[in-house]
């Protein structure tokens, strides 16, 4: 690595710990202000994207690898819907977040469960946003067998 | 929890959560297993679900305990639990079908995405149909649309055309969504609400710009995603070059669930109070005979046996609109008694062209020619197929059309109803030329002169099985169709009374 972009690569390293400090207060102010999962999983998409721009698509897959995204994806999706299972086995309807804390007077349970839902988003969002980046700076015309 | 209280929701569920599990799992088969045994869980919910309607009536389930208008809900009356359980019903005989007709075209290193996306296009499905929130089919229509353009993308191993295929139902099936919305958005704009019920009760009255150019937009967004003749141009090659499994399941479902929101929005959100709800009957009535003609005819003259299907089923389609167009009980109950019905003889006919798939590795009709010697069981299910569509005594196709005949003659329509069954039947002689052209290649054409004749791979026993169940399942609603009938009637009623206004939510 030479000195070439010096001054971009310096910048950006400034620049990724507080996007990602930023995407976090996005994720978990979800609750009642604006904000959420979606917006908060594409801005931690972009300080990633951003690394990759300045570092190399190579660096930064060695650092979040493309099966690492597949995982996340699934998982994220496996959050929300598991949230709406955890309230129906907690007794409620499909999504119902209020059993989630039944004897909170301050709707806790809501809270808690906007999160949870809120938190599986951002993670699908993220390595989707990442994912997709991935595959067309990529440039392969087939996607790579082990991107599944 | 009790697992009956939660019925509503659960086949949407299900595969939504088992579709990330699939994902993740190691490739070859065992996603195809899981993939499988969901399909099979969410059927008998579904069944189940459609017991349960059949016996108490409509039921009301509130997503997240919220009550409705506010809150989203998942009203299932006896259409809904109908088309609920087709769906998934076709996806218990498809599922099992797909493992080795994928592996050979699609790959192995694929079907973890592969059967995870199927298992998403299933859950967006039974989502459109489950829900009784008008956003909510939105949202549904584009899980199951999204998922669907990656599964017919998925058959580029086999032709590439399959790419373009994709990408132009990409676009087009975009456009109908964005037509949908925008009508959803005018709506909500007039009334403050998105619950179908409470629409309904808003909007009945009301008639100005806005409403109208709403009820247009999705009239024409959910023509695109129904392929209804001429918006029908995404369908034919996006059904040739899927993954044969996907193209039964597609040509078997998707555009039934379209045609079903069709009907959730013309008789429940709208209903006869609206005069703009004429307009757009006979424009269906239209569109129907053209559909059927125009369609057929082309497909009389295509040289490959999958996309010949493809183009009846647009024609198909035809039927469906022109029993809607009725908009008498009896035509509402045939368009759903030809949704069921073209579904079973579409599922054997794509069915058994994937079988010849697998076997010779060519669906071209030319490359059919002494099938019925090779294939003789696959060559049988494709004729019984064919039958059914043609409208022949015995099989499903005829209680289809005797159905919509009958109700074309109970209908006062601006088209002399003699005129209408006149046409039907002259459209049924279309299908006899397609479905003829395959049956003389496959039994009556001599082999090439000198040609030994094609051994292809022996067909797994696996798809022969599911195929022979669709097949035979088309024989027996033939035979004994009176209770599909009688129930698809009980549905049209409860579908045209909501249209009259009344239905608490």
């Amino acid at each position: 690595m030479g000195m070439g972009h010096v001054i971009l690569r310096v910048t950006i390293k400034l620049l990724f710990a507080p996007i990602v400090l930023f995407a976090f207060y996005v994720q978990f102010h979800g609750d009642y202000g604006p904000g959420g999962g979606f917006q908060a999983g594409v801005i931690l998409a972009v300080a990633f994207v951003l690394y990759a721009l300045g570092f190399g698509l190579e660096e930064t897959k060695r650092a979040i690898p493309p099966r690492f995204l597949t995982f996340g994806m699934a998982f994220g999706v496996m959050i929300y819907v598991g949230t709406g299972f955890l309230t129906l086995f907690l007794g409620g309807n499909f999504l119902d977040y209020n059993v989630l804390d039944p004897d909170s007077h301050h709707n806790a349970g809501q809270h808690l469960g906007i999160l949870m839902v809120e938190f599986g988003v951002g993670m699908a969002v993220a390595s989707t946003m990442l994912q997709i980046f991935y595959l067309f700076a990529g440039r392969e015309a087939e996607p790579s067998d082990d991107a599944w | 929890m009790a697992l009956v209280d939660h019925l509503p929701v659960l086949p949407v569920v299900v595969p939504l959560i088992s579709a990330p599990a699939c994902v993740l799992l190691p490739k070859g088969r065992l996603p195809w297993l899981f993939a499988t045994l969901v399909s099979w869980a969410t059927f008998a919910l579904a069944a189940t679900l459609l017991g349960v309607v059949m016996q108490e009536g409509v039921i009301t389930y509130y997503l997240g305990g919220w009550s409705a208008p506010l809150g989203i809900v998942y009203r299932i009356d006896l259409a809904t639990a109908i088309v609920m359980a087709l769906v998934s019903g076709m996806a218990a005989v498809v599922f099992p079908y797909a493992r080795a007709s994928v592996l050979k075209e699609v790959g192995r290193d694929q079907t973890p995405a592969f059967y995870g996306a199927f298992l998403i296009c299933l859950t967006g499905l039974i989502g459109v149909v489950a829900t009784g929130d008008a956003f909510n089919v939105f949202v549904f229509l584009e899980i199951s649309s999204l998922s669907t353009y990656a599964l017919v993308a998925m058959g580029a191993r086999q032709d590439r055309r399959a790419l373009t295929a994709a990408f132009t139902y990409l676009v087009l099936g975009t456009i109908g969504a964005t037509f949908f919305v925008i009508g959803l958005g005018l709506l909500y704009q007039m009334t403050g609400t998105l619950n179908m019920l409470d629409l309904h009760a808003k909007l009945a009255g009301q008639d100005n710009k806005v409403v109208r150019a709403a009820f247009a937009f999705i009239v024409t967004g959910l023509g695109l995603k129904l392929a209804m003749f001429p918006l029908h141009r995404w369908l034919p090659n996006a059904y040739t070059y899927a993954p044969s499994a996907v193209t039964a399941f597609l040509a078997s479902t998707a555009t039934k669930v379209a045609v079903y929101a069709m009907l959730r929005f013309l008789f429940t959100i709208v209903g006869f109070s609206a005069p703009f709800t004429e307009v757009a009957l006979g424009l269906f009535l239209v569109l129907g005979l053209a559909g059927m003609f125009v369609a057929s005819l082309i497909a009389v003259f295509r040289d490959d046996v999958k996309q010949m299907l493809a183009f009846s089923s647009v024609a198909q389609i035809g039927y469906m609109l022109l029993g809607i167009s009725f908009a008498t009980e009896a035509g509402v109950a045939a368009a759903l008694t030809h949704v069921v019905n073209h579904a079973l003889m579409k599922a054997s006919l794509f069915l058994a062209v994937g079988c010849v798939y697998y076997a010779i590795g060519s669906h071209r009709l030319s490359d059919y020619r002494g099938i019925g010697r090779t294939m003789p069981f696959t060559a049988a299910c494709f004729i019984i197929g064919g039958l059914s569509l043609i409208g022949v005594p015995l099989t499903a196709g005829f209680v289809s059309k005797f159905v919509l005949i009958e109700a074309a003659l109970g209908a006062t329509l601006a088209v002399p109803s003699l005129l209408i069954v006149l046409l039907i039947v002259a459209s049924s002689l279309l299908a006899v030329a397609y479905i003829g052209r395959v049956a003389y290649e496959m039994f009556l054409a001599d082999p090439p002169a000198g040609a030994p004749a094609v051994q292809g791979r022996a067909v797994p026993l696996g798809m022969l099985i599911p195929m022979a169940v669709v097949t035979a399942l088309n024989v027996y609603v033939g035979v004994d169709g009176e209770g599909l009938v009688a129930l698809c009637t009980e549905a049209a009623q409860g579908l045209l009374a909501l249209s009259f206004g009344g239905g608490a939510f």
